[in-house]
């Protein structure tokens, strides 16, 4: 059985380092607005040993690794879009805790939309048979009988 | 007396528990076909009798715990002589063995709880309630073998170890230590709206007394869940130690599921009970709810799914989950597409109706839990069918689920002030104009605060929902004039509203959260948010367990003390890890969190302190206590409702004599 | 009985559960069969010319470092093991390699640790590698798309990525993947 040793071990890692969670704040930029904007492509990307954190979240070495690099790519001026591509360059879609838009993760983008028309369409049975109600079925002799005796009061 | 109930007299009582199970799952079918109605009111006894086993089994296992017997492999691998007693007693569900244990006590107290229930009060027949036993003993027997067969937490070590290995210290904690009976309570307690559905399929009979048995067990397993949610993303806020309190992480959407469905299904059976209607729709969300509490179980337990929280796993015990989903859900959904076309739905639905905002409650809820269900399960199919790993995390949920929230709450304050079969449009505008100017008042001066377009409208419509919920009661309350008149059902559901209104709104404040790391002298003063941090002073303190350093932060604002904080860096001998322990201090308009993150040993020391100021964080949690709290309110007494209302009970007797003819 | 779009509806519940069902027993089958790993990362790095890199620094003691020119322009196939003195892993499988290194040359790239540390380690064991660089800030392992140690790449001459490995060796992976490529070598 294969299994990912190295992963685990860095897994444990980060939790038994999981103290040192906080980042020196020589990691961070000086300019706010770059900084911002490092936090914000940051939070897009996936610490890759820690798994469903992002690398803003993440204390293992990688992510910090990984949170210099997007920092100093910032403070060079490129634009997100050039970073988050320099990622999946290396480590691929599974990099993106966002995924791009294409034939593989058309299903997946597009759920909210079909969800709600498969569910609309379900619902609509139960408004349209408002307009074409079911013919009740004839009434019998002695209900024929009784609905006359109600209405003439008798 | 010490050698009594020790892990063998528990291990016994467990494979009793199992066989009594599986008579309490056979025997009612095997009475039904034979006509011999003695056997399946044995159902009853059965299900009490086998509570009370697996109760003692349970009971011997907390027991060994105590006892530190490390002869129980499971507790040598999970406890230790130096660990508080609090966390071995709760150590003994915080692994695999003793959760799946605690999984099926739970299940066999719902069993005795429905075998306990006044059934002749509520006009449930004594057959129909024998197959919802039975039901209940089948999955409760499936998970006996599951337990004894692969994870048994009886299990002994020879020879027996000196000491345990003892617990992670992250699961230390006491949020922890109740969050999983919470969760799982939850999670289980939809077996009980499912064994209707199913027993309802079988007998071919659902109807709006079906709605009014299934409702309060629904709604109880909800608040319980709810619950269960709420504690867990609270302990991932002050334990993880970044501020975060939801990440998407595919075991929390696993929880997140069964709840969206389960509020659903809420919802629902509130239309069958009241209108007899949405029949199928009732009893298909009933079976799916459960459904995704088994699929979350095995996925989490599996290790098919790539998360943080997952239990040490193990395919063999993977498969054998697998199987029990497939037996379970898979046979009561062939039951279903087998039967359900005979059901008749009822009636038809006005488009301005009470009804028909509950259709669109179900529509928008359906598609989140899609949406939650299909982002969780993409990358591991992604990989199996087209061998390509990619991620779904918390950039993608957040933007597809905020869309369909946002209309949800819009809804849910219209939802209620509609009234059942024809509500008029005019009337309800004026009912909620007084809503709608106070949405109003209250949201304007909140507009400078938030950065985000999205989180303001959000933030709105929470305020619209809270503010809708208290004028309709107050409607309410003018036209009957007096509190008791009111039934319990419309302040659960008023309190649940504005839980829900209360927690987005503490969302939407977290989305203005700010922090700052920064690496301090002893006397250094920072500035955030207004507040000023100062760290006074930091110790070193020895804990029973572990030994810690804990830093002294005095945060002030404008000179007045506001509060002081001691995070603290705690290392624990066994197993040898260290954790953080982050500071908060809690108040209505936020929560000052401070992260001791580490020492720099530069001269003098520095320290790195990581400090956020979360606004209205706490309201997130107390919304979602305020939610269990509302469905807990709205559970009915039944004898109250009985005296009150055997009228309408006649009326439903009649009902189930011609069930097959629509009832319009 | 007529089959109404009511029924079908009906199934569709029934046979998502089914579907579900069979692709969970297909991944842990596999996973069992050990080529299925739900944390498993596919690197898009597969036969892509490998990074650039200048000259890493040298290990005390080990022998000489390397760069990507010299990486390309061998006429054989390379093993690059990325490995660290603190990572257990790579310490069970440097026999592995070492038994592996009769049929491939293997280069190693010490990925974050401390140069004596690493030499030790390797002087202590029977070290496998014909070259060691030193990657100490793990920007190179980032550039080759690594994600924890160990991790291995075979290069064909020219610098093209055949084979990555991002788990531990073991000897079924190397029967199984690494010898049957090695026989292909142009």
């Amino acid at each position: 059985m294969r299994q990912k040793f190295g992963l685990l071990l860095v897994m444990l890692m980060a939790f038994s380092h999981q103290a040192w969670s906080v980042e020196s704040p020589r990691e961070l930029l000086p300019n706010p607005q770059q900084e911002a904007q490092a936090e914000e492509v940051g939070r897009q990307l996936r610490c890759l040993v820690c798994q469903n954190e992002s690398i803003e979240d993440s204390s293992a070495p990688l992510a910090r690794d990984l949170r210099q690099i997007v920092r100093q790519q910032v403070s060079q001026g490129r634009t997100s879009h050039d970073i988050l591509k320099w990622m999946t360059h290396r480590y691929g879609d599974f990099i993106r805790l966002k995924p791009v838009f294409d034939r593989g993760t058309a299903l997946l983008w597009l759920m909210p939309i079909l969800s709600l028309g498969g569910a609309l369409l379900l619902a609509r049975r139960l408004w349209r048979r408002r307009h074409h109600p079911l013919p009740l079925p004839p009434l019998s002799g002695e209900e024929k009988a009784r609905l006359h005796k109600l209405l003439t009061g008798d | 007396m010490m050698e009594l109930f020790g892990p063998e007299e528990g291990h016994y009582a467990l494979a009793l528990g199992c066989v009594l199970a599986l008579f309490q799952g056979t025997l009612p079918f095997l009475g039904k076909c034979r006509s011999l109605r003695s056997l399946a009111t044995l159902a009853v006894p059965l299900a009490i009798s086998q509570c009370g086993a697996l109760l003692l089994s349970f009971i011997c296992l907390i027991l060994a715990a105590v006892r530190d017997d490390f002869s129980v492999k499971n507790i040598a691998e999970n406890s230790a002589l130096n660990k508080p007693m609090l966390y071995k007693i709760a150590g003994v569900w915080g692994n695999h063995e003793g959760s799946i244990l605690l999984w099926i006590v739970i299940l066999s107290l719902c069993g005795a709880a429905v075998a306990c229930s006044g059934h002749h009060k509520t006009g449930l027949t004594s057959l129909f309630r024998a197959y919802v036993l039975a039901i209940l003993g089948l999955i409760s027997g499936g998970f006996q073998l599951f337990c004894l067969l692969t994870s048994n937490p009886f299990t002994r070590l020879i020879p027996m170890p000196a000491d345990g290995l003892g617990m992670n210290p992250l699961l230390q904690d006491p949020g922890l230590a109740f969050h999983p009976p919470i969760l799982y309570a939850g999670y289980v307690g939809f077996a009980v709206p499912f064994a209707f559905a199913v027993a309802a399929l079988i007998s071919g009979n659902v109807n709006s007394l079906w709605g009014r048995w299934v409702r309060p067990w629904t709604v109880a397993a909800w608040a319980l869940l709810t619950c269960g949610i709420t504690l867990g993303s609270w302990w991932s806020y002050y334990v993880l130690g970044w501020g975060g309190y939801w990440f998407w992480d595919p075991v929390e959407n696993a929880s997140l599921i069964p709840w969206l469905s389960g509020t659903a299904l809420l919802h629902s059976a509130i239309v069958t009970e009241k209108r007899n209607g949405l029949k199928i729709w009732t009893v298909f969300l009933a079976i799916a709810s459960f459904s995704f509490s088994l699929s979350g179980t095995f996925l989490v337990r599996s290790g098919i799914l790539n998360s943080v929280h997952a239990f040490a796993n193990d395919p063999a015990r993977g498969i054998f989950i697998l199987s029990l989903l497939g037996l379970i859900s898979g046979g009561a959904l062939f039951l279903f597409a087998w039967r359900a076309p005979t059901l008749n739905n009822g009636p038809l639905f006005s488009p301005v109706s009470r009804e028909n905002a509950l259709v669109f409650n179900n529509i928008l809820l359906c598609s989140l839990c899609a949406v939650v269900l299909t982002g969780t399960l993409y990358p591991p199919f992604m990989q199996l069918l087209f061998g390509r790993t990619l991620s779904v995390g918390k950039p993608f949920f957040d933007s597809t689920t905020i869309p369909l929230v946002l209309p949800l709450l819009f809804g849910m304050g219209i939802g209620t002030s509609l009234s059942w079969r024809h509500a008029s449009l005019g009337r309800t505008f004026k009912r909620l104009r007084p809503a709608f100017f106070l949405t109003l008042i209250t949201a304007i001066p909140l507009y400078w605060n938030f950065r985000n377009i999205l989180a303001f409208s959000a933030a709105c419509l929470a305020l619209w929902v809270i503010t809708s919920s208290i004028t309709d009661v107050v409607m309410r309350l003018r036209a009957v004039h007096t509190l008791r008149h009111l039934p319990r059902g419309i302040w659960g559901a008023c309190l649940a509203h504005i839980g829900v209104g209360v927690t987005i709104l503490g969302i939407c404040g977290m989305d203005t959260a700010q922090h700052a790391i920064v690496a301090s002298h002893i006397g250094e003063h920072h500035q955030l948010e207004g507040n000023d941090w100062l760290l006074t002073s930091v110790r070193s303190l020895n804990g029973p367990n572990y030994q810690a350093l804990q830093a002294d932060i005095l945060v002030s604002h404008q000179g007045k003390e506001v509060a002081t904080l001691h995070p603290s860096l705690r290392t624990f001998i066994t197993p040898h890890q260290s954790t953080s322990e982050v500071a908060i201090h809690s108040s209505i308009r936020g929560d000052l969190y401070a992260v001791f993150g580490g020492v720099q040993h530069t001269n003098p020391e520095t320290y790195i302190l990581r400090l956020h100021d979360n606004p209205l964080a706490p309201w997130i949690w107390i919304g979602g206590l305020i939610m269990a709290l509302g469905g807990l309110l709205s559970l009915p007494y039944h004898r109250f409702r009985y005296s009150k209302q055997n009228n309408l009970q006649k009326t439903h007797r009649t009902a189930v004599s011609r069930d097959h003819t629509p009832c319009l | 009985m007529p089959v109404t779009r009511r029924h079908l509806l009906a199934v569709i519940p029934a046979v998502g559960i089914t579907a579900f069902a069979v692709g969970c027993a297909r991944m842990l089958s596999r996973m069992q069969q050990g080529d299925y790993d739900p944390r498993a990362i596919h690197t898009p790095m597969l036969n892509q010319p490998i990074p650039d890199f200048a000259n890493l620094p040298s290990l005390p003691g080990l022998p000489p470092s390397f760069d990507a020119p010299t990486l390309r322009q061998q006429d054989h196939p390379v093993l690059i093991n990325f490995l660290a003195s603190w990572c257990i892993p790579c310490v069970t499988e440097l026999p592995l390699l070492k038994e592996l290194s009769t049929h491939v040359d293997i280069w190693g790239i010490v990925y974050e640790d401390k140069a004596e540390r690493v030499s030790a380690f390797l002087n202590r064991n029977d070290q496998p590698y014909q070259r060691v660089g030193h990657d100490f800030s793990g920007k190179i392992a980032i550039d080759w798309g690594v994600s924890g140690v160990p991790e291995s790449f075979l290069i064909f001459p020219g610098g093209r990525i055949v084979w990555h490995n991002s788990a531990g060796l073991n000897q079924e992976v190397i029967t199984r993947e690494v010898l049957p490529l090695l026989e292909l070598t142009p």
